[in-house]
């Protein structure tokens, strides 16, 4: 009784805390939404209709292969209007409202194309810049997309501009990826060693609290013949440990495609056609 | 049983209560980290500006040795831009963040000349080494936009917080060292780089 009474005040405690927390959120990010930005409704976002859907298939195999390869979220959008922005202001609020790539590499590429405007922009997160760095992505707007869209072929500008960025990016990830990994070769002995330990402690630690608290003759956390049990019942304070499951890890929820919470500088290149 | 869960619910109530005083209590010195690290972003863009500018001016150089006035503009700008840091602990102080704010805008319009009289040199404009060094630029140039974007937002909540309820009751106790951020005032040159076109 007292102890469901407790809890109850804490579950309102911490919804207060929710509430609070959403409220601060949504003051935060309400001004940012100046202009109308398109949802994020997969990896390629058409709204401006110039990409056939056997290209858009095409295009949207290339992306998904570069994310399952290297955790590069790579999207493709194309707008009906600037409202007005120049299209550096705009693919940077697209980008950040987007949160595209991973939140703590910020492994996110925006590839904007603004027909009317006749403006297109290679948009790259804050942890790709040293990769695809300005020089390289006005390498391939010049190259490989602009001459294509000055002759109306925009699936294809688009294709071979996905095409260039994926090269850049996988290339170079090719360089790395055995550095990395010699990295995390001396790396885990350490880990292996301590990680244990840690979850030996751990485990007396809460053996003990559930020993002193059986002593103490509280209710629930001991079976009937007063040995502690391991798994907490309903009613333990220990739940609120489980409260991480809230937050999803990656990139995606449930089946859509969303970001995962990167975010970008100002990096890459703009051209116009 | 009663009245024991009845004070355990007060107990509870205080304990809420006291957290959201906390929320207010921390949001001051969170606010002004947070503007601090956005400066420290803006002050990197006009660094990595800075560093671009030998090159490119060596690069010109190579084919338009004539224009000397428009080059020595440039690395006297530069020079002078690259002096003028803002600490941290000054960026309460408006007359500091505007004679920064006018030696970077003297170092765009002496950049802005140098764009325009390598339009004359074909040779030049075709360099590939100019132009990675002009896409550089740029970018450069946006990422400064943004950074001083995300400085100005960082700075005005900071000055809405301590300007509002609750908050500002920390403001004026236990924060009061705290002053309100000097924002960018948007100069003539401020709002446009120099034009880079290709």
């Amino acid at each position: 009784m007292v102890r469901s009474g407790l809890l109850s005040a804490r579950a309102n405690g911490s919804c207060w805390c929710r509430c609070a927390a959403i409220l601060v959120f949504s003051l935060a990010v309400g001004p940012a939404h100046a202009v109308d930005l398109p949802a994020l409704t997969g990896r390629v976002v058409d709204q401006a209709n110039v990409i056939p859907a056997a290209n858009r298939s095409a295009i949207e195999g290339k992306l998904q292969e570069l994310e399952d390869k290297s955790g590069i979220q790579l999207v493709v959008a194309t707008v009906t209007s600037l409202q007005g922005n120049d299209i550096e202001t705009f693919a940077n609020q697209l980008f950040r409202h987007w949160k595209l790539g991973e939140a703590n590499k910020n492994n996110g590429v925006l590839l904007l194309v603004a027909p009317k405007e006749r403006k297109v922009r290679i948009e790259v997160g804050y942890g790709l810049e040293g990769t695809l760095t300005d020089a390289l992505s006005n390498v391939i707007i010049t190259g490989a997309i602009v001459p294509r869209f000055k002759t109306n072929d925009y699936a294809g500008g688009i294709e071979r501009g996905v095409d260039g960025i994926i090269s850049v990016l996988t290339t170079d990830a090719a360089e790395w990826q055995p550095r990395a990994r010699l990295r995390t070769d001396d790396g885990p002995t350490v880990v292996r060693q301590v990680v244990p330990l840690l979850l030996l402690g751990l485990l007396i630690f809460i053996f003990r609290y559930m020993v002193g608290h059986a002593r103490g003759g509280r209710g629930g956390w001991v079976g009937r013949g007063g040995r502690p049990m391991f798994i907490p019942v309903g009613g333990s304070p220990w739940r609120g440990g489980s409260s991480g499951s809230d937050w999803s890890g990656g990139g995606f929820s449930g089946g859509g495609f969303a970001g995962g919470g990167g975010s970008s500088g100002g990096g890459g290149a703009s051209g116009s056609w | 049983m009663a009245s024991t869960s009845r004070l355990r619910t007060l107990i509870a109530i205080i304990c809420v209560g006291f957290s959201v005083a906390a929320c207010g209590y921390n949001t001051i010195p969170t606010l002004e980290e947070q503007a601090k690290a956005r400066w420290g972003d803006v002050q990197n863009q006009y660094q990595r500006r800075a560093d671009l500018i030998p090159n490119l001016v060596a690069t010109v150089q190579g084919y338009a040795k004539q224009e000397k006035e428009v080059l020595t503009a440039v690395i006297e700008a530069r020079a002078k831009a690259t002096q003028v840091k803002i600490d941290v602990s000054q960026l309460s102080d408006p007359d500091k963040l505007k004679q920064f704010q006018d030696a970077q805008n003297q170092l765009s319009g002496a950049l802005g000349r140098l764009l325009a009289i390598s339009e004359n040199y074909p040779d030049l404009k075709s360099n590939a080494n100019f132009l990675a060094l002009q896409s550089q630029l740029e970018g450069t140039e946006n990422r400064i936009a943004v950074a001083r974007r995300d400085y100005i937002e960082a700075v005005r909540t900071f000055n809405t917080a301590l300007r509002t309820f609750p908050t500002l009751i920390w403001a004026k106790t236990v924060f009061s060292g705290s002053k309100p951020m000097a924002e960018f005032t948007a100069g003539e040159n401020a709002q446009s780089p120099p034009q880079v076109k290709f």
